[in-house]
């Protein structure tokens, strides 16, 4: 009889993991890089969450998944004031035109 | 149990056609949104995975503030009216490639790996034991947290503020 066990939750976090780097590397908007780094980060939690239950951690792995979202929430933060910043600065927020520290 | 297999196999579907919309769509709004999909999707595979307080937070701190906080970076640095709104991409061909090699490398791993796989043990609700384990076990790591998140909102606060001309 087939069962979901513990591969396919690792199979999901691996697509998304892979699709978070495939957005960071190929956009250009970094509120895009941000999206593939919190697609990153949902694919670890994943990963953590998995690992409690199957491999009979107990209530550990899912603490360390709350603190990879709390850490998401200030990282996520933080990143867009420097995005807003170098709108500000630049009137664009694509990557690869960013390549001075001032103006 | 073939029901549990029928929702995994549901909010797989939609945890991953979603996070594809997000990353390949030219529109950077329909990435926002797809993102929406996205979470909801992990917080449904956290259920299943037993974890209800942990799914909780997902939507509420992912959804309802992450998921803001981005959609208002992208309002604010775009400009809505002259439709500037695509984003572009670039080395799509390259990146595909190398994210295939690194995708089938991960899935050979997490496949042919003999996990020690017990499932069994979880509580039928995890809150009053997380809630407990935060106060004794990690209170250090949870203080340090509220510390930081402090740091980020001041940091925040002062480096998106406008300076006065």
């Amino acid at each position: 009889m087939f069962q979901v066990g513990l591969t396919h939750f690792l199979v999901v976090s691996t697509i998304l993991f892979s699709l978070g780097i495939y957005g960071i590397v190929t956009r250009k908007n970094a509120v895009m890089v941000l999206m593939g780094i919190e697609l990153i980060l949902n694919a670890a939690n994943i990963n953590f969450i998995a690992f409690a239950k199957y491999g009979n951690f107990g209530l550990n792995g899912q603490i360390i998944a709350l603190f990879v979202i709390i850490l998401a929430a200030a990282e996520a933060a933080i990143a867009l004031a420097i995005v807003l910043n170098t709108y500000k600065t630049f009137s664009n927020v694509n990557v690869d035109e960013i390549d001075k520290l001032k103006e | 149990m073939d029901f549990y297999n029928i929702i995994f196999f549901l909010f797989a579907l939609i945890t991953i056609v979603s996070a594809f919309i997000v990353v390949t769509s030219r529109n950077i709004i329909y990435s926002g949104f797809s993102l929406l999909f996205t979470f909801f999707g992990v917080a449904g595979i956290y259920v299943l995975l037993g974890s209800d307080f942990i799914a909780v937070v997902q939507i509420m701190v992912y959804v309802g503030g992450i998921l803001i906080l981005i959609l208002f970076g992208v309002m604010l640095t775009n400009k809505i009216v002259d439709v500037e709104i695509r984003t572009g991409a670039s080395h799509m061909l390259p990146a595909a490639i190398g994210v295939g090699i690194l995708f089938g490398a991960l899935t050979a791993v997490m496949v042919f790996t003999g996990w020690k796989s017990e499932p069994g043990l979880v509580p039928q609700t995890t809150t009053v034991d997380i809630g407990k384990l935060l106060i004794t076990d990690y209170v250090l790591i949870f203080e340090l947290l509220a510390m930081l998140l402090l740091v980020a909102l001041i940091g925040a606060a002062t480096i998106a503020r406008r300076e006065k001309e």
